[in-house]
């Protein structure tokens, strides 16, 4: 890791919300400051040096993405985002292989764009298998196996959880899709830049990659797309024919740039930042946990990328807390469906009961996360947490031993 | 690339402007996910409000009738591909996103000049009771000749039909307006005014349905899903601002034109019987192929370009020249020279001098004499 001032302002929240989005490492708006100003042509063009110049700058960061998976640089499509990826993979395939398999196979805490296409597709007539996950919010892979059958087209099986950061058995699932004759699709939004992913060793078929997850920009994702054996989709935005007519569109040449440079920094850091980024996270942990009594880490803590923890603080609301904790920006979930107060679908499925989803919160460490941030961020919590509770009533009753599910209420 | 080269291919994509610039790396080193709750979100969010307003100014629009979308051809795809209506009317000069966003579309004719034949478009519309969206574009991406939205509008709404246009080569150039056009939808792309690629608008009048073409998140109103590419969105705001007043550039262009044509015997410009944009001329070279001209052009430091960017890779006629029926022989002789925010006189003089003196070498080679003939 590469020694990088604090990029935050003092009078800045401390950001603990990397899932939700990551900051632009300053070395990947350098390297997209020239195509911002100067080397500003289309890279449709190819009548003049404007053009060329930005084919290449668009060219070199297909390469860098390549690199960062494993993958041939002609099997990297750029698109708008991480959404768009995965819309196009799912719909995608599903709609080119309509004819001989209709059948898809994804589980119950995969991103709500994952699900939501995949409800849509049902309208469509395809049959849809959402697998339930574990405790630890894994996949069980015999449950797994049972589910596909020689009508599934595609399994779209997330590489880790946006909300509780769990990592699931890539390669096992790569090795019964292979097997089974199915394309396996993974979101990786979260994945990519954290944790070591190819897509040979895996056997991934389809991945899905966002840019302002790895310190890139917003607005460009990109679409791994495997070429041997061929997988082949249906285009969702036609017009030029760029992206080989995978994604029509005037490529965003900064932004594509941003992503190839983001790549290539995760690439080369990947691994120094995964140790430095776990003692922070095991710090802030031991930290909460001497503090606080009564606190659940949600989902596997072992098979989980370092910059994530999903806690939930018995006895606390999580809005409550995070309107306390004015100085941290953390999440009580998807920044998707933040706004909605309903508890986090991926902690039910994971067998979390209702009034403990309702106490969780989402941090998420990350390159710019120092360990003065994250001593403070523990102060803070505990302060909080300790303050709610001695004047939640609900708090003292489980002090004193009643078993609150035996309560039972008056009406009013 | 020196800064002593002259950029004429604003219709592929256009110079981002220095506000916008300035605008979007601010944004980009602030950083934050709109549909976050806390602090660092809610400024973000704040970013995307202010924008949408300024996008919604340009073109006369309510806030809450702005879509963000990844751009021109996504904003296209969205509303013809999403679309409801049964039967689809295009005009045979649409852009491809347009043209290709659905399959089994009717085809509109046009002119010699290019403009949508309004006749046509009504025998169209009368011959099936289905209602239709009709989709035509504001000004043509090759050559800028302006089509009679208002009148398309007017057509297509007595008999019940709901209207697309494409203003991607007309927002911030010419006025656009979408009440005073009267169209249901409008496209619009940051890249062509003076915004980042990578960012563009649909434009839908309140009331009027709209098909998500993707599944997720429910950003943009449930009509767009996707993390919001702030900092594209903030520079398209300050673009959009900085280009409401339109294009100045309508005496270099007719200066341009009037030079060119007394240069080269036979040349021709394509749409002159029509009202064209104010940035946009396409030009032939009697017996010069167009990447012949673009290259000679380009190593004279001129950049302009033989069609549409994003098929300019390709050999193919310009489908617009052919709707227009001009013979291939002629179309493939055919420039596009495109002004935009940053043209000066002096950018005009060096192409009309580069111009001219590859018009004189090919005058003395083989091709000039065997034309002579």
């Amino acid at each position: 890791m590469t020694a990088i001032a604090q990029i935050r302002r003092n009078d800045q929240p401390i950001y603990l919300d990397y899932q939700a989005t990551t900051p632009l490492d300053p070395r990947v708006l350098e390297a997209m400051m020239p195509y911002f100003t100067y080397k500003f042509g289309n890279p449709g063009s190819r009548s003049h040096s404007y053009g060329w110049e930005a084919e290449e700058g668009v060219e070199k960061a297909r390469g860098q993405v390549a690199k960062l998976i494993g993958a041939d640089e002609k099997e990297v499509i750029f698109t708008s985002g991480a959404t768009e990826s995965n819309n196009l993979a799912i719909k995608g395939v599903a709609e080119f292989y309509k004819d001989r398999r209709n059948h898809i196979v994804t589980t119950v805490t995969e991103h709500k764009c994952v699900l939501d296409t995949c409800r849509h597709l049902e309208q469509q007539g395809f049959d849809v298998t959402y697998l339930p996950v574990q405790k630890n919010g894994l996949v069980d892979l015999e449950q797994l196996r049972a589910a596909v059958t020689d009508k599934t087209v595609l399994v779209s099986i997330m590489a880790v959880n946006n909300e509780i950061g769990v990592i699931q058995p890539l390669a096992e699932i790569g090795a019964i899709c292979r097997e089974k004759g199915a394309f396996f699709h993974t979101d990786a939004a979260q994945a990519a830049g954290k944790i070591a992913l190819d897509v040979e060793a895996m056997k991934i078929d389809l991945m899905s990659i966002s840019g302002h997850k790895i310190y890139g920009p917003k607005g460009i994702g990109a679409l791994y797309v495997r070429r041997r054996p061929r997988v082949r989709l249906v285009a969702m935005i036609v017009g030029g024919g760029q992206e080989r007519g995978f994604r029509s569109g005037t490529l965003p040449t900064p932004l594509c740039v941003g992503l190839g440079e983001a790549a290539e920094i995760c690439s080369s850091e990947m691994v120094a930042e995964a140790e430095r980024l776990t003692r922070l996270r095991d710090r802030m942990l031991k930290g909460l946990n001497a503090k606080l009594p009564e606190i659940y880490v949600n989902g596997d803590l072992d098979r989980r990328i370092p910059g994530n923890l999903n806690i939930s603080f018995a006895h606390v609301e999580g809005e409550s807390l995070m309107m306390g904790i004015k100085n941290l920006s953390v999440s009580s979930g998807s920044a998707c469906t933040s706004a909605s107060l309903e508890p986090s679908y991926v902690l039910r499925a994971l067998g979390v009961e209702e009034e403990m989803a309702h106490t969780s919160l989402r941090i998420g460490l990350g390159r710019f996360t120092t360990e003065h941030e994250v001593d403070s961020a523990v102060d803070e919590l505990a302060h909080h947490v300790t303050k709610l509770r001695a004047m939640s009533p609900l708090w003292e009753m489980s002090q004193e031993g009643i078993d609150i599910k035996s309560i039972e209420w008056a009406a009013h | 690339m020196s800064a002593a080269f002259t950029y004429l291919d604003h219709n592929a994509t256009s110079p981002l402007r220095p506000a916008a610039f300035d605008a979007m790396v601010e944004v980009l080193k602030a950083g934050g996910n709109p549909s976050s709750v806390h602090r660092t979100g809610r400024r973000a969010r704040a970013t995307v409000d202010a924008a949408r307003r300024q996008v919604a100014a340009l073109v006369g629009a309510l806030p809450t009738e702005v879509v963000f979308t990844s751009g021109g051809t996504e904003a296209n795809n969205l509303v013809l591909a999403g679309s409801r209506s049964r039967r689809v009317i295009v005009s045979a000069v649409e852009h491809d996103s347009v043209r290709l966003a659905r399959v089994g579309a009717e085809i509109a004719p046009v002119d010699g000049n290019g403009v949508v034949d309004l006749s046509a478009l009504e025998r169209l519309l009368a011959a099936s009771a289905e209602p239709a969206l009709v989709s035509v574009m504001f000004a043509n991406n090759e050559t800028g000749v302006l089509q009679p939205i208002a009148e398309v509008a007017r057509l297509a709404h007595a008999v019940g039909a709901l209207v697309h246009c494409d203003a991607v080569q007309g927002a911030g150039r010419a006025r656009v307006d979408l009440h005073g056009l009267g169209v249901d939808y409008l496209s619009l792309s940051a890249h062509k005014l003076g915004g980042s690629s990578g960012v563009g608008a649909l434009i839908v009048r309140g009331g009027v349905p709209l098909s998500p073409d993707r599944r997720g998140g429910g950003q943009e109103a449930n009509r767009r899903a996707g993390t919001e590419n702030v900092a594209g969105i903030a520079g398209f705001g300050v673009a959009a601002e900085a280009a409401n007043g339109g294009l100045d550039v309508v005496a270099l262009r007719d200066q341009l034109e009037t030079s060119l044509m007394e240069i080269a015997r036979g040349a021709r410009i394509f749409g002159t019987g029509a009202p064209r944009i104010c940035n946009t001329t396409c030009v032939s070279m009697p017996g010069v192929k167009a990447e012949t001209q673009v290259m000679a052009l380009d190593l004279a430091g001129v950049g302009v370009s033989a069609g549409a960017a994003c098929s300019s890779g390709k050999v193919q006629h310009s489908s617009v020249l052919t709707a227009m029926g001009v013979p291939p022989a002629e179309a493939e002789t055919a420039i596009r020279i495109s002004l935009g925010w940053n043209t000066r006189a002096a950018d005009i003089e060096r192409l009309i001098a580069a111009w001219r003196d590859l018009y004189i070498r090919v005058a003395h080679s083989d091709i000039g004499r065997a034309r002579a003939a």
